[in-house]
């Protein structure tokens, strides 16, 4: 019996689904370490949790768009500048320009798509490293974002986009009793929606389509994909072309939160989303990944901004550094996950 | 046949195939540009006690550049990717030399040299740290980078505390207020020339001999242009890339070090920022492949000053620092395409189509 449970686990340790395992467990392990020590301040409530899910709709989605190219092999850094210059393209188009709603989100959304047909294709028909591209296309952005606006811009007479960002949908479960007495339900905003359908989307595309499973194939190894008869080169395309369309979308998610555009918003988010991926299950070098994983990932980045937030004590640089350290990790982790499955093949 | 006629054809093609023809190129057309545009672009005139002119403050501002790139140059030529962390290590050993230094107006907390040790030293730090996910761990360098990229300046607002009421505070700016700290990024008394261009000219000089006393430069090479084959010849190759991605560390420090000499502070969020592109944008415009293996110093040295003539320029322009990027960006894209084997695949190509048509109408 005892020797069942560890031949099994010790199969689950070689496959691609241990590392999803690890983060699943380890969001529940720290989120019930966080409601022991912060269940007084309100952190077992269903309304921090919708929280969490509010503050990171962007981040949900374009960490998404992340594992898409992750999976393929290739990566992207330059997914924070690009919501930052959606989140100013957005102000100064309404704000200044009176442009309307939906048109400024349909020329951020085109932005977006046109962004990442250029990324993309620099990386699979020049064969550039998706590094250097993304990282010339951070700058881009942020430089683009300077270009529009110095000062920061805030939304303040778009009635429209205003009602979209702060209507509150009332969730029929989950109920806490106020100081008064009175029962308050947990709420979400219409962002949670789209940053949710954008998640089941990416989900549905990469388990049940066939460019879903030629993404893998590419990851997995270019030159047998390519011998299967995957165009390698479309296939990348269109995974970068999907990433800069969500990119643009978390950024236009990201302007419901903050209703405002300025130079330096979102810096630091590509490292969010791939670190979300990463931690999620997604290896770095490609053919292995799940957005369920990488929804997860976005989950912990979550609890520990929430640890931070409700010890009050701890500065906004600690989020930074223990992402990293948990980034850190989980690459270590894969690393020597991969030298092991050598060493078995051998 | 006239023996004194000069095969132009075959000078400009010796010309155009040298390694340097590309950045001494560009760093040409860019001063041509500010000559145009400012005429007395290459006056220099000794103004109290110092030398002043637009060529000197380009040289000057370029140290910290031309010493991340020589850091860049052998790590990309080792490990086929950049480093990416520089930037963010630079702030971070600022923060730490500031913070040992105190910023009292008659003593030093700790010695100058004390502190500057230290601040060498976080650089070695960070650098053996990315080393050793590089080369130990096996991580592509970009991603390994990426975790001192966004931790480090992290990190450089904790250790930039400053005593406020009794606690501890940090993500402060600090200040130094002793003289003789501003002679590292100023100038020495008596000496007119900066002095952060002796810092770089030294560290250039080093590496230099380094590189070609030693059998390291070779390694480097050998390593990064097939690390099986080094390996196989006895060459320890995670060791040649672990100690490259020391010496970028070190570099960083370097770099750091004067960059807060400069401001008499520490500033986590602006020290180094945008950095790392630079570096890495030197490293390209001197001809270098960003596919790792053969390197050229000079060629680093030299792209890392046509940057910071492009960006002087860019001032001149009245572009301001946050908008200086997107043109950076394009010109990295431009160089990078350029490289490519695709690129030159598709060149041959359409040379062979053009041939042939000529042949074809003839």
């Amino acid at each position: 019996m005892n020797s069942v449970v560890y031949d099994t686990l010790r199969k689950k340790a070689g496959g691609p689904n241990f590392l999803l395992f690890i983060t699943v467990v380890m969001f529940f392990f720290m989120y019930i370490i966080g409601v022991a020590i912060y269940g007084s301040r309100g952190f077992g409530n269903v309304q921090t949790l919708m929280n969490m899910l509010i503050d990171n709709a962007g981040l949900i989605i374009a960490a998404s768009g992340m594992t898409l190219v992750l999976i393929t092999g290739g990566i992207d850094i330059s997914v924070g500048s690009l919501v930052g210059l959606v989140c100013m393209m957005l102000a100064s188009m309404m704000e200044l320009s009176g442009v309307s709603t939906s048109v400024a989100i349909t020329v951020v959304l085109v932005f977006g798509i046109v962004f990442g047909f250029v990324q993309g294709w620099l990386v699979s028909y020049l064969k550039l490293q998706p590094f250097i591209v993304t990282l010339a296309g951070m700058f881009f952005c942020r430089g683009l974002t300077a270009i529009i606006s110095v000062e920061q811009i805030a939304i303040k007479a778009n009635e429209t986009f205003l009602a979209l960002a702060h209507k509150n949908i009332y969730l029929p479960f989950g109920a806490t009793m106020n100081k008064r007495g009175i029962l308050l339900y947990p709420f979400i905003h219409p962002s949670v929606l789209i940053a949710l359908a954008a998640l089941a989307v990416v989900w549905y595309i990469c388990k049940y389509t066939r460019f879903g499973r030629s993404l893998y194939a590419v990851g997995g190894n270019e030159t047998s994909a390519l011998l299967m008869g995957i165009n390698v080169r479309r296939t990348k395309l269109f995974a970068y072309i999907l990433n800069g369309f969500l990119g643009s979308l978390a950024g236009f998610v990201f302007c419901l939160n903050t209703t405002s555009g300025f130079v330096e918003q979102a810096r630091g988010f590509e490292m969010e989303a791939i670190s979300s991926a990463v931690i999620g299950g997604t290896l770095l070098t490609g053919g292995v990944g799940n957005v369920i994983g990488t929804f997860f990932g976005v989950l912990i980045k979550a609890t520990i901004e929430t640890y931070i937030r409700s010890d009050g004590t701890l500065s906004s640089w600690w989020n930074k550094i223990v992402l990293s350290a948990l980034l850190c990790f989980f690459i270590v982790l894969q690393s020597v996950f991969a030298s092991l499955k050598q060493k078995k093949k051998q | 046949m006239n023996p004194t006629t000069i095969d132009y054809k075959r000078v400009m093609e010796r010309v155009t195939k040298g390694h340097l023809f590309l950045p001494v190129f560009a760093l040409a057309l860019v001063l041509l540009v500010n000559l145009i545009q400012t005429p007395t672009f290459f006056k220099i005139s000794i103004e109290n006690g110092v030398l002043y002119g637009y060529t000197v403050d380009i040289i000057n501002r370029a140290s910290e550049l031309v010493i991340l790139a020589v850091g860049m140059t052998l790590v990309v030529a080792s490990s086929s990717g950049a480093d990416i962390s520089v930037g963010a290590v630079s702030a971070l050993a600022a923060a730490v030399c500031v913070r040992l230094l105190g910023s009292s107006y008659e003593t030093y907390a700790v010695p100058l040299f004390a502190s500057v040790i230290f601040c060498l030293l976080t650089g070695l730090v960070c650098g053996s740290f990315n080393g050793f996910l590089v080369a130990k761990m096996k991580i592509q360098p970009m991603v390994a980078t990426l975790i001192l990229f966004t931790a480090g300046r992290g990190i450089a607002q904790l250790v930039s505390a400053r005593e406020i009421n009794g606690t501890m505070v940090s993500g402060q700016i600090l200040y130094v207020r002793m003289d003789s700290f501003r002679d590292i990024g100023g100038f020495l008394p008596g000496v007119v020339v900066p002095t952060p261009v002796f810092i770089a000219a030294g560290v250039v000089l080093l590496v230099h001999l380094v590189l070609r006393k030693t059998a390291f430069g070779l390694y480097v090479k050998t390593v990064g242009i097939n690390s099986k084959a080094g390996r196989l010849v006895g060459i320890n190759s995670s060791r040649i890339i672990f100690l490259t991605y020391a010496l970028c560390g070190l570099m960083a420090g370097v770099a750091g070090l004067i960059a807060s000499s400069r401001i008499y502070s520490s500033d986590a969020n602006n020290i180094g920022l945008n950095m790392e592109l630079d570096a890495i944008l030197a490293v390209a415009l001197g001809g270098n492949s960003l596919g790792g293996g053969k390197f050229s110093l000079s060629g680093s040295v030299i792209g890392a000053i046509t940057i910071q003539a492009l960006t002087t320029s860019l001032y001149a322009m009245g572009i301001t620092a946050d908008q200086i990027p997107v043109y950076k960006a394009v010109v990295v894209v431009l160089i990078v395409s350029m490289q490519s084997d695709e690129f030159k695949r598709w060149m041959t190509v359409l040379r062979a189509k053009g041939s042939m048509e000529k042949a074809v109408t003839q």
